[in-house]
């Protein structure tokens, strides 16, 4: 069923209405930072005395040489499986114990590719595929996470890759299939857009569904109260703690 | 001139006019081949007894042949991930736990280990908290196994198998409700340690369960086993192996059932697993009588830990000492789950100031946890549980994903039922225990 905009309210049907925020590119609103302040309140409603702190969000830095445990041997032969690796690898991230390899996203496929054939890699099975949104924080803020896991090694990394919004970057479908479902999820949430993708849909929103509902800016919305108009506002409009 | 097919046409000074004429019925129908073109399309869910709860399979057959599946899953998405990023870290677990409704206590477990590793403090998990999460996770996987089996038992047409099944569960769901308050979606363990303290009586429960549940398993490895009926249905049926696992990224009883051992518990162990003798139960048949087998088996197996558990709880602290991250508040069972204790609530209101600003800031402000992410997987009845964590450094969580073992299993139900009858869809598709709450969070 089609409902007309601008069709006059019938009893108990629901008549379109833009859908807030939901444009691609430009979000209706964006959620004041949480860089500021304790509260999520601005102007003058905090007189707690922490409405001028700002909080520096943290610079993601590569870890020099050498990564310890394992990660040496993986990176050093992927160096040598992988001739364009200097210009693929942007960084190296060892942290609590994880390595992370930020692959230009362009690359992703061949990097994917060298990982599950080489036999000294040999991460034969893609755990998970996800996005994480950071917004306000990276000028490509849409990331996309792949844990690898090495059954032979019991090994794991995690390759990343960031793109803009709209952006798009390969699709690794053909080197494990079990990403073709995650990679939908990651497209429905995020917007990321994966070419060479086989049926690139959404799999968990209904297929009509506009806007990408796991970025940052995408609208919460509240809930009305049927008390003197009052709303209970979005969670992140809310007076909390951040 | 026209082309054979297309209605013929010449022009007249009114236009041009097209000449079609009645096609020969039988010439039409004859030339069609009946087998190749009686394909129908059928629908079967998302409302349907036998798909498990709300999946839909589109389907394509042939007569009864199954040429093409579609799944299409998110009926039951709820935005877990989404709502965790406006709660702060420990109230994230009340969340993740009504992501796989049948296994409440891996989605808790997975997002607490992460938690934890995302603050360092794995290691300062006390011993006793890590004993009893592997015995209620093992319990847990019990009760989870018992309603693949009883759901399984039943879509096959063994009715019975699912009263039983459903009968021995809620043995185990009595022992978790007695200990947290609820039978489901308990919240216990939280990131530091679980939430109280086991009871005595809880304890008498799974020993009494431990001595009860063998036997039953017998009885039904009798009667389902031997069973000509239940033998034709499974044997060679939805045949997916080594490769066509790894590829689809399926893991669990269904990768182990058709032979390889990897089990994260023994792979990449957790929660102290490493300190537990069991066995990786496998199969080499990779159809769904083997991962039936396989089940029956890991069943078996958590028993084995679950007593070793048992004997190995000791006195001791349930939660880390670091009062910055530990739960203030004394909980207590009550008629409606579990709730602060009234001793405790006495203390913060009457006695002690520096209790309740404790008490205040940390259930309404919670713990910072410092900007990185992590990736922690366990394992859970279906396979793989990965759950990515994000923070920014502040009291809420950035992002969690969590890699739910039924959403991206699902992906081989084409490759096992398509070119097999409709029957083993059925049979297929509950082989690989998919529960949609954790599919589609």
């Amino acid at each position: 069923m089609t409902i007309e905009p601008n069709e006059s309210t019938t009893e108990g049907v629901p008549v379109k209405a833009e859908p807030v925020g939901a444009d691609i590119d430009a979000p209706a609103q964006v959620p004041s930072s949480p860089r500021k302040g304790m509260f999520g309140i601005t102007g003058t409603g905090d007189v707690s005395g922490f409405g001028g702190l700002v909080r520096r969000h943290p610079e993601v830095v590569g870890t020099p040489k050498p990564y310890g445990g394992y990660f040496d041997e993986v990176t050093d032969a992927l160096e040598e499986a992988y001739p364009g690796f200097a210009d693929a690898i942007e960084k190296v991230v060892v942290d609590r114990g994880e390595l992370t390899l930020h692959i230009k996203p362009e690359r992703i496929l061949e990097v994917a590719q060298i990982m599950r054939d080489d036999e000294s890699l040999r991460f034969e099975l893609c755990s998970s595929v996800s996005g994480v949104d950071y917004l306000n924080s990276d000028a490509r803020r849409l990331h996309v996470t792949y844990h690898l896991t090495s059954m032979t090694f019991r090994r794991r990394v995690r390759l990343e890759a960031a793109v803009p919004a709209g952006g798009s970057l390969p699709s690794v479908t053909s080197v494990y299939p079990t990403a073709d479902w995650q990679e939908r999820e990651t497209y429905d949430m995020f917007g990321v857009i994966f070419t060479g993708h086989p049926n690139l849909t959404r799999v968990l929103m209904p297929d009509d569904w506009e806007g990408f509902p796991q970025r940052k800016d995408y609208p919460l919305g509240g809930v009305p109260v049927e008390y003197k108009g009052a709303e209970i506002p979005p969670p992140d409009q809310r007076r909390v703690y951040q | 001139m026209t082309q054979s097919g297309y209605a013929s046409e010449r022009e007249t000074t009114e236009g041009r006019v097209f000449t079609v004429t009645g096609g020969d019925w039988d010439t039409v129908t004859g030339s069609v081949d009946p087998l190749s073109n009686e394909k129908i399309v059928v629908n079967m869910g998302p409302q349907h007894p036998s798909t498990h709860g709300v999946l839909r399979l589109v389907l394509e057959l042939e007569g009864e042949t199954v040429t093409d599946v579609r799944p299409v899953v998110g009926y039951l998405h709820t935005g877990i991930e989404k709502n965790l990023e406006y709660r702060n870290w420990t109230q994230g677990t009340t969340f993740v736990t009504r992501a796989d409704y049948l296994a409440p206590l891996f989605n808790e477990a997975g997002y607490c280990l992460a938690v934890e590793k995302l603050l360092g403090i794995t290691d300062d998990i006390t011993e006793r908290a890590n004993t009893i999460r592997v015995l209620f996770m093992e319990l847990n996987r019990i009760s989870s196994h018992l309603v693949w089996l009883a759901t399984t038992g039943m879509e096959l047409g063994a009715i019975s198998m699912m009263l039983y099944g459903f009968r021995e569960r809620e043995y185990i769901l009595d022992i978790f409700e007695e200990t947290s308050g609820l039978r489901m979606n308990h919240a216990y363990f939280r990131p530091g340690g679980v939430a109280q303290d086991i009871p005595e009586s809880a304890i008498k429960k799974i020993r009494d369960f431990l001595v009860y549940l063998p036997k039953k398993l017998k009885e039904y490895e009798d009667m389902l086993s031997g069973q000509v009926i239940w033998q034709e249905r499974t044997q060679g049926v939805a045949v997916l192996d080594v490769t066509g696992c790894l590829a689809l990224g399926v893991t669990g009883p269904v990768l182990r059932a058709s032979g390889l051992a990897w089990d994260l518990r023994k792979t990449m162990p957790y929660c102290g697993y490493e300190n537990y003798e069991f066995d990786v139960p496998t199969a080499t048949t990779a159809d769904v009588w083997g991962r039936y087998q396989v089940r029956l088996a890991e069943i078996r197996e958590s028993l084995k830990i679950v007593e070793q558990a048992l004997d190995k709880l000791r006195p001791g602290p349930i939660f880390i000492s670091d009062k910055k991250i530990a739960w203030p508040a004394q909980l207590a069972v009550g008629l409606d789950g579990m709730g602060n204790s009234l001793e405790h609530v006495a203390k913060i209101m009457g006695q002690s100031m520096e209790s309740l600003i404790h008490h205040f800031k940390l259930v309404t402000e919670g713990f910072r946890v410092p900007p990185g992410q992590v990736y922690v997987s366990i394992e859970h009845p279906r396979g793989e549980l990965g759950v990515h964590a994000v923070s920014d450094g502040g009291t809420h969580p950035y992002r969690v994903h969590m890699r739910d073992p039924s959403f991206v299993n699902l992906q081989a139900i084409p490759a096992m039922a398509e070119g097999a009858l409709l029957a083993d869809v059925i049979a297929g598709g509950a082989s690989l225990d998919p529960v949609m709450g954790g599919c589609d969070r």
